[in-house]
C-alpha cells in the first residue's frame, strides 16, 4: 500500500464520520447565534437516530425514517426552547437534561418495542440509504492521483453527505443574506434592540431552535440509517459534544464549522485507522488517546493558538424586559 | 386642539407593590421640545415605555395627533410614528450601522435589496438632517456621539414624527451634548416633535420649549421653560428646598499623602488605558479628574486602590511605595489608610444580595470589634449599623433589610458610611453621585467637604463636570488615557469641555 492509496482511504472516512459532526454542529450554529446555549445537540441527535431506525425497521421506508428523525428532533428542540424562551431556565441544564432523558428513553423503548437488547432491527435495502456511484467512477478508477480521487473520494458517499456539505454555504447565506438571519443574529447579540425594532424575541429563538431542530434530524438519520443499518444505544458517542467543540473551535462561522468538523473527523478515522498498528517512532499508542484527541486538541487550540473565540453577547440568557 | 401631537390620560401603572406611575395626564405640542424632569425613580422612564409599547398601561389612555391608539408594542409606536432613543442604546455591537438601522424594516425576504434602497434613504436622512455617518462602520467600533446618532436615524428611517429620547447627554462630552441639542432643534424645526427625558435642570433650560415634573410616579407641574427658574423646576422635583450650590471656604492644603509618579495601565487586551500619569493628592484638598467614561479614569482608580495591576510607575501612599505593579493588597491599602468608594457599587462596592448591616462591614469584617474570637459579633455590628444609619439618613433605617431593597442614594450611602467612618488619610471616590437623586447628592457633596475639612486627601472622579467643577480644589483632565490638562475651580465648562474632547491647548471656546 503506497502512502497515496492510505491518504485517500482516510480522507474518505473523514468525510464519512465529518457528516454527522457538520449536521449537529450547524444545528448549533442556528441556537447559539440566537442566543441560546445548545448542550443537548447529543441527545437530539440520538433521538433522531432512534426514531430514523425504528420507523425505517417498521415501514420499510429510508424517508419515513428520515422524516420521523427530523420530526422527534424537533420536537426535542422544542422542548428546550419551551424551557430556556418560554419558561427563561437554565439552557445548560436543560440541554443536559434532554441528553439524559433520550439517552434512557430510547434504550427502554428499543426494548420494550423490539426485544433485541435497545438495538432496531438490521434493516434491508429499501429501508437504509445507499451509497450514490458518479458516472464512470468505476472506469477511470486507474487514472493515477485524478482517478482515485474522482471515484473513491466524491463519489461513492450517500445523498445525506452531499446534503451535508451543501448545507455549509446554504447556512451562511441564510445567516448573513436574509432578513431571517440578520434577525437571528442580532437576537444572539443584542434582543433589546430587536425588541425594540418591534420583532418578537420569543418567536424568533423559536424559529432558531426549530432550525436546529431539522438539522439535527439528518445528523441523527445520517448515524442509523446511512452509516450503519439501524439503531444501536448510545450511538452517537459523544459526537454531539464534538460537535459543539467544533462550534466554538470555529468561533461559530459557517466555513470554519465545515473544517473543524473535518479535522475532528480527521483525527477520529485516524484513530480508527491506528487501532493497533505502531506509531513510526513513537511506537504503540493507545486507542484511548487517539480517541481523546479531538477534545485535547480544542483545549489546547482554544487556550491560545486561535486568539480568543467570541460568544454572541446574549448566549446563554433568557430575554427579560427591563425589571 | 389639533397641535397636540401627544396626550396622555390617567395613565397608571404598577410593577407588583411598586407603584411607577400615578394618574399621569400630559400634552406635548406638536413641534416643540418638551422636557420631561424627575428624579431617579420618578417615573419618567416608565411613562415612556408604555408610550413606546415596551409595557403596557394598567388603565388610561394615549392618543395622537387627537385620536385614541393601542400601543401594545413597538411595532404600533412605530406605526403611530414614535420614535425612541434609549438610554443604553438598542443597536447590535458586532453589526455595521446599515445593518442595525435596517432591523426590523427591511422590507424583503433577501437583504440585497433592501441594503440598496436602506443606503439611498439614509443618504437623503443624512443630508436633511445633517447626521453623517457612515453606513458600513461597524457600531462598536464608532464613539458614544455617534453610535447615538444611529440611533436617531433609527427612529427617523421608520419615518417617525415623535422623538423620544432617554437621558441622552449621559454618555456624552459636553460638545457632543452641543451638537445633540443643535440636531434637536433641526428636527423641530422641520416640524418634528421631541420628548427629552433627563434629570439635568441645565439641559431643561437650554433646550425645551415646555417641561413637564415628575415626582414619585405622579406629574406634579407643567411650566412653559421660558417662565420658569432652575430653582423653581428643582423644589419640584425634590419637593423642598434645595442647595444646588455647595457651599465650602477654601482648601487648606497639607502634606502630600498620595504620590502618583508615572502611571501605566494597560487593560486585558494589552490597550493603554492609563499612559504615564503623575500627579499629588494633598491632605486638606480635593483634586478632580474630569473626562468622558472611558478614558481611563477607572483603570486609574483601580490601579491606585489596588484592583487592578499597572505596568509600571510608581504610587506612595503616606510617603511608602504601594506596589501597584505587583500584588497591592486592597486590604493592606484600607489598613495603611487608603479608603475606596468604587465607581461601581453593585458590581465592586456591595453584594446585594447581604443585609445592610454585612454591607456596611464589608472589608473591614476582620476589625476587632466585630469579632467574637473566630466569629462575628452580630449584636456589635448591628449596633455599629444603626448608628450610621442615624449619621446618614438611610433610609429605611433597618440594618436587616436585603441591600437590593435600597434606592441608589440609599446604597450609595452605606459605601460612604462604610469607607469614610474609618477616618482614612486619603479617600478616593468615583462617580459619588450616579444613579442618586438631587436630595442625596447633597448630602453627599456636603458630607465630602466636610471630611476634606477634616483634612482628608480626597480623589474625586466623575463624569459630572457639574460635579466636579462644585466639589474640586484642582482639576485634573483625562484623555486617551493621559492627564491633559490641570486647572483651578474657577475653570470654565467650556475649557474644560475642550481638554476633555482632546483639544490641547488654551484656546477658549468660541464666546
Amino acid at each position: 500500500m503506497d502512502f497515496f492509496h492510505v491518504l485517500v482511504v482516510l480522507l474518505e472516512s473523514t468525510i464519512r464520520v465529518s457528516v454527522p459532526l457538520i449536521f449537529a454542529a450547524l444545528a448549533g450554529l442556528f441556537t447559539e447565534r440566537a442566543g441560546i446555549f445548545d448542550i443537548g445537540l447529543e441527545g437530539k441527535m440520538l433521538g433522531a437516530a432512534f426514531a430514523a431506525g425504528a420507523v425505517a425497521a417498521v415501514t420499510q421506508s429510508v424517508w419515513m425514517g428520515l422524516l420521523a428523525a427530523i420530526l422527534i428532533s424537533i420536537a426535542l428542540s422544542l422542548v428546550h426552547g419551551y424551557a430556556s424562551i418560554t419558561q427563561r431556565g437554565n439552557q445548560i441544564v436543560s440541554g443536559v437534561a434532554i441528553n439524559f432523558i433520550v439517552a434512557g428513553s430510547t434504550v427502554i423503548l428499543g426494548e420494550a418495542w423490539f426485544r433485541q437488547g435497545g438495538r432496531t432491527p438490521a434493516l434491508g435495502e429499501g429501508a437504509r440509504f445507499q451509497t450514490i456511484t458518479f458516472p464512470y467512477a468505476d472506469s477511470i478508477r486507474e487514472i493515477p492521483i485524478l482517478g482515485p480521487i474522482y471515484s473513491d473520494l466524491l463519489s461513492g458517499h450517500f445523498i445525506l453527505t452531499y446534503v451535508a456539505f451543501a448545507m455549509v454555504p446554504i447556512s451562511w447565506w441564510i445567516l448573513y443574506r436574509t432578513r431571517f438571519g440578520l434577525r437571528l443574529r442580532a437576537v444572539g447579540e443584542n434582543p433589546g434592540a430587536v425588541d425594540t425594532a418591534g420583532i418578537s424575541v420569543i418567536w424568533m429563538r423559536y424559529r432558531a431552535v426549530i432550525c436546529c431542530g431539522i438539522l439535527c434530524g439528518f445528523a441523527g438519520a445520517y448515524l442509523s440509517l446511512a452509516m450503519t443499518a439501524g439503531f444501536v444505544k448510545g450511538m452517537t458517542a459523544g459526537k454531539g459534544y464534538i460537535a459543539l467543540a467544533a462550534l466554538i473551535f470555529a468561533k461559530w462561522r459557517p466555513f470554519n464549522i465545515m473544517l473543524a468538523c473535518l479535522l475532528f473527523g480527521f483525527l477520529d478515522a485516524l484513530a480508527i485507522r491506528l487501532q493497533g498498528n505502531p506509531l513510526p517512532l513513537i511506537g504503540q499508542v493507545p486507542v484511548q488517546l487517539m480517541q481523546a484527541l479531538p477534545y485535547i486538541l480544542t483545549v489546547i487550540l482554544l487556550a491560545g493558538f486561535i486568539g480568543k473565540a467570541i460568544p454572541p453577547k446574549a448566549g446563554g440568557v433568557p430575554y427579560v424586559k427591563e425589571r | 386642539m389639533d397641535n397636540i401631537a401627544i396626550e396622555l390620560r390617567g395613565i397608571d401603572k404598577s410593577f407588583g407593590p411598586v407603584h411607577a406611575n400615578k394618574n399621569i395626564n400630559l400634552k406635548v405640542r406638536k413641534g416643540t421640545i418638551h422636557g420631561i424632569i424627575g428624579e431617579n425613580g420618578a417615573g419618567k422612564s416608565t411613562l415612556m415605555s408604555i408610550l413606546y409599547g415596551f409595557y403596557q398601561a394598567d388603565s388610561g389612555e394615549i392618543l395622537v395627533d387627537g385620536k385614541a391608539v393601542s400601543i401594545r408594542d413597538p411595532n404600533a409606536a412605530i406605526a403611530a410614528g414614535i420614535g425612541m432613543v434609549h438610554q443604553h442604546f438598542m443597536l447590535v455591537e458586532n453589526f455595521t450601522v446599515l445593518e442595525n438601522i435596517m432591523l426590523g424594516a427591511e422590507d424583503s425576504q433577501i437583504l440585497n435589496k433592501g441594503i440598496a434602497k436602506a443606503r439611498v434613504e439614509l443618504k437623503r436622512l443624512e443630508r436633511e438632517y445633517a447626521l453623517e455617518v457612515d453606513p458600513d462602520a461597524v457600531i462598536e467600533e464608532l464613539p458614544v456621539g455617534l453610535q447615538q446618532r444611529v440611533e436617531i436615524l433609527k427612529a427617523l428611517y421608520r419615518r417617525a414624527d415623535i422623538l423620544i429620547l432617554d437621558e441622552p447627554t449621559g454618555v456624552l462630552t459636553p460638545a457632543e451634548a452641543d451638537h445633540l441639542f443643535r440636531v434637536l432643534e433641526q428636527l423641530k424645526s422641520q416640524g418634528k416633535t421631541v420628548i427629552l427625558i433627563t434629570h439635568k435642570l441645565r439641559e431643561i433650560m437650554a433646550i425645551t420649549d415646555e417641561v413637564s415634573v415628575m415626582r414619585r410616579g405622579e406629574m406634579v407641574a407643567t411650566r412653559t421653560t421660558a417662565e420658569t427658574s432652575v430653582e423653581e423646576l428643582a423644589e419640584l422635583m425634590v419637593g423642598r428646598r434645595v442647595l444646588l450650590r455647595v457651599e465650602k471656604g477654601e482648601a487648606r492644603p497639607g502634606e502630600v499623602k498620595l504620590a502618583v509618579e508615572g502611571l501605566t495601565v494597560k487593560d486585558g487586551r494589552g490597550v493603554t488605558m492609563v499612559d504615564n500619569v503623575s500627579f499629588n493628592l494633598k491632605a486638606g484638598e480635593i483634586v478632580g479628574i474630569a473626562g468622558v467614561a472611558g478614558n481611563g479614569q477607572s483603570e486609574l482608580l483601580e490601579a491606585i486602590s489596588g484592583i487592578r495591576r499597572a505596568v509600571s510607575g510608581s504610587v506612595h501612599l503616606n510617603g511608602k511605595p504601594i506596589e501597584v505593579t505587583g500584588r497591592a493588597d486592597p486590604s493592606d491599602l484600607r489598613n495603611r489608610g487608603l479608603a475606596h468608594v468604587p465607581e461601581d457599587r453593585h458590581h465592586v462596592g456591595l453584594v446585594l444580595k447581604f443585609e445592610e448591616c454585612e454591607n456596611a462591614i464589608l472589608g473591614y469584617h476582620h476589625d476587632k470589634r466585630y469579632l467574637n474570637g473566630v466569629f462575628l459579633n452580630v449584636d456589635a455590628i448591628r449596633k455599629d449599623a444603626e448608628k450610621r444609619i442615624a449619621e446618614y439618613d438611610i433610609r429605611p433605617p433597618n440594618p436587616r433589610l436585603k441591600t437590593a431593597n435600597f434606592s441608589g442614594g440609599n446604597q450609595q450611602k452605606i459605601v460612604l458610611a462604610r469607607e469614610m467612618e474609618r477616618g482614612p488619610d486619603v479617600l478616593i471616590i468615583g462617580q459619588p453621585t450616579r444613579g442618586v437623586d438631587v436630595g442625596a447628592i447633597e448630602f453627599i457633596h456636603r458630607r465630602i467637604i466636610e471630611m476634606r475639612d477634616q483634612g482628608m486627601a480626597v480623589l474625586l472622579v466623575s463624569v459630572e463636570l457639574d460635579e466636579i467643577r462644585a466639589l474640586s480644589d484642582r482639576i485634573l483632565v483625562m484623555f486617551a488615557g493621559r492627564v491633559v490638562g490641570e486647572r483651578g475651580p474657577d475653570a470654565t465648562e467650556g475649557e474644560l469641555g475642550l481638554l476633555m474632547a482632546g483639544v490641547e491647548g488654551r484656546k477658549e471656546a468660541a464666546e
